[in-house]
């Protein structure tokens, strides 16, 4: 065990999705066809897109619980604003997509930086204060498929290159954070403040300006997920994505991002954002009644925990810590 | 630590200002009755509240309270299907509790595993268990002292009609005085407040800090199980997504209390008065038709803004202590 453990974690992770999808595939044929592989590939995208977001906030020791509120509250923000001006076009539509999640972000950056409260219940304040924000501004009502903007619903189905537009932009964000991350100061920046705060401050670190960052990017990609997400369902309504952050966050921990922040890396992520993608497509596939995935993504979110502890040898439980953020 | 301090005096004057306005402002809203049943609906979560409190005083959270209800309801649900009398049915949710606490008890402390990454994976998983037993079904028809438990008053059970307090209400109050007397007068309580404060400190000063913390856990999964209990009799019957997000509220509860998220600062009254601060505001909420989700946002606002009124500047005169420590 403690051999298996001491391989990389992403190969080992690697190893255990591609031995489900044989297995199921073993099965059941179908699974392993082109199109259920599409089929997954696009569920995946909207999640990979969040959990680059979430995956920068966890590596600070923070963790942004609103982005699924955040989600739904773009999302139905550029629902509105296409139906209220059809002569939107796609790239205004992005912009406001981006810009409102940005600001909803920031609005979580500010309250943490500048109060120094901690990061959990900032966000369940705000998880709840979107979510309400939703039902004020729709009026509680659902914006159905004709009522959508066609440039939205058209931009999760356009197809370039033979792959989904949905895909290309989930590697293309997933692409932007890995060189983010390993080539950019600023990424570097927020592994060390992540593995010791004082240490990083003390070097120079602008702490307070690299945390709004975090929280700002978390938003403008949950944003950017509430537009795709609107689009591919082609619906907008107050309950939309409700209770999604968990999966979210469950992503990040199966691909050994650590809650006590520093670390964890971006294909570690992406592989954990595959494993729920290909566990929840294999269920129906070997008739499995639905209502397992919340048990299993339970059980899943512990064992990943519970081996992530034996793997990094350092205590996690950091979160409810004192923060001690210096000016 | 005060049982009483300053940040408990805003609250009651809060609750009093609060009261006095909406009693003033709100046609029937002053009447016995209805304060009465204005208490239905904070009892079940005031009673995860207090077991809450506990849990972040110590430095730990239990987001799975909630999804530790969903579990107990259903063992009483499953026990009922099997034939056993009330007083089964009744331990069986207990059982299921303690041991849902005790699984996350274990887990933070045998692990050294952070509460939080716990707890979300076992209110997937409990919540999941739920949904996989249940289905979109439903388990109803439950005997009807259950139902009196739920919903009926005080003066039914001594037979003095006139005494209108819902029996929930005072399973609320016993347990809030229970939970203040062992926080604020014994020495358990002491050492829980030491945990918060500084883990590595008590445990130097011979404190067993992780038997404390796992026995916590296990208190919240029998307050999670009692409240299961309560809240089964009143609506009749247990559904997979029974008491969604009243992890939320509990912990908002918490920490308007005035009990700081970092541990080691805060009282049972606080949390108290929280509760009843919230209980009157979303009943007289709920008279003037405002909805649920509405509530749900208000409630998040008022989270967010009881933590940042003693951070700004005005902390000398509000929660001394708080500016001192942060």
């Amino acid at each position: 065990m403690s051999k298996l453990l001491s391989l990389r974690r992403e190969w080992v992770l690697l190893a255990i999705i591609v031995g489900i999808a044989l297995a199921v595939g073993a099965r059941a044929p179908i699974f392993l066809s082109w199109r259920n592989g599409m089929d997954i590939a696009n569920d995946s995208a909207i999640l990979a897109i969040l959990v680059m977001g979430q995956m920068l906030v966890l590596l600070t020791r923070g963790v942004d619980l609103s982005v699924a509120s955040n989600l739904a509250l773009t999302g139905m923000v550029c629902a509105l604003a296409g139906k209220a001006w059809p002569e939107m076009g796609v790239v205004s539509l992005v912009a406001l997509a981006i810009a409102v999640g940005t600001v909803l972000g920031a609005v979580n950056g500010w309250l943490i930086t500048r109060f120094s409260l901690p990061p959990i219940v900032v966000t369940l304040g705000t998880l709840s204060a979107y979510r309400g924000a939703i039902f004020v501004a729709s009026h509680g009502a659902w914006i159905s498929d004709q009522n959508i903007h066609p440039v939205i619903k058209g931009l999760p189905r356009e197809q370039w290159l033979g792959l989904p537009a949905l895909v290309w932009i989930a590697v293309v964000v997933v692409l932007a954070m890995a060189v983010f991350l390993r080539w950019r100061r600023e990424g570097r920046e927020i592994y060390a403040l992540g593995g010791n705060l004082h240490a990083a401050a003390y070097v120079g670190i602008p702490v307070q300006r690299r945390l709004m960052l975090v929280y700002s990017l978390s938003g403008a990609l949950a944003g950017l997920a509430g537009l795709l997400w609107v689009g591919r369902y082609a619906i907008a309504f107050t309950e939309l994505a409700s209770g999604y952050e968990l999966t979210v966050i469950a992503a990040c921990v199966i691909g050994g991002v650590s809650i006590g922040g520093g670390v964890g890396t971006v294909a570690g992520a992406a592989l954990g954002v595959l494993f729920i993608g290909v566990v929840n497509g294999a269920l129906p596939v070997i008739q499995v009644s639905p209502f397992w995935q919340q048990a299993i993504a339970g059980v899943v979110i512990l064992v990943s925990v519970v081996l992530n502890a034996g793997t990094q040898g350092r205590s996690g439980r950091l979160i409810l810590e004192r923060r001690e953020v210096p000016a | 630590m005060k049982a009483f301090g300053m940040w408990e005096r805003v609250l009651l004057a809060l609750l009093v200002l609060l009261l006095a306005g909406f009693g003033l402002g709100l046609e029937g809203f002053m009447t016995p009755y209805a304060l009465a049943d204005s208490t239905f609906n904070f009892s079940e979560k005031g009673l995860l509240a207090l077991a809450m409190a506990l849990l972040i005083v110590a430095g730990e959270i239990d987001l799975s309270i909630a999804a530790t209800m969903a579990l107990s309801s259903l063992a009483m649900g499953l026990a009922m299907k099997a034939g056993a009398g009330l007083p089964l049915m009744i331990l069986a949710a207990f059982a299921t509790g303690s041991l849902a606490g005790a699984l996350n008890g274990w887990l933070v402390t045998a692990y050294r595993l952070p509460s939080i990454v716990v707890t979300i994976g076992t209110l997937s998983l409990y919540r999941g268990i739920a949904l996989v037993a249940l289905g979109d079904q439903a388990i109803t028809g439950y005997p009807e002292p259950l139902s009196v438990l739920g919903n009926g008053y005080l003066g039914d059970l001594v037979g003095a009609p006139w005494l209108i307090v819902p029996i929930e209400f005072i399973v609320f109050l016993l347990m809030a005085g229970a939970v203040g007397t062992l926080l604020h007068r014994t020495v358990i309580g002491r050492r829980v407040y030491a945990i918060g404060a500084n883990p590595i400190a008590s445990r130097f000063s011979g404190i067993e800090v992780d038997r404390y913390r796992f026995w916590l856990f296990v208190f919240a999964g029998v307050a999670a199980a009692l409240a299961a209990v309560m809240l089964t009799g009143r609506i009749g019957s247990t559904r997979p997504n029974i008491a969604l997000g009243w992890e939320l509220d509990a912990v908002t509860m918490v920490i308007l209390g005035g009990v700081a998220i970092e541990g080691g600062r805060g009282s049972i009254v606080g949390t108290v008065l929280a509760a009843l601060l919230m209980g009157v505001f979303t009943f007289a909420l709920g008279m003037v038709n405002v909805s649920g989700i509405v509530m749900s946002m208000l409630i998040g606002v008022l989270l967010v803004v009881a933590m940042v009124l003693p951070r700004l500047g005005l902390s000398r005169l509000w929660r001394p202590r708080a500016a001192a420590g942060a």
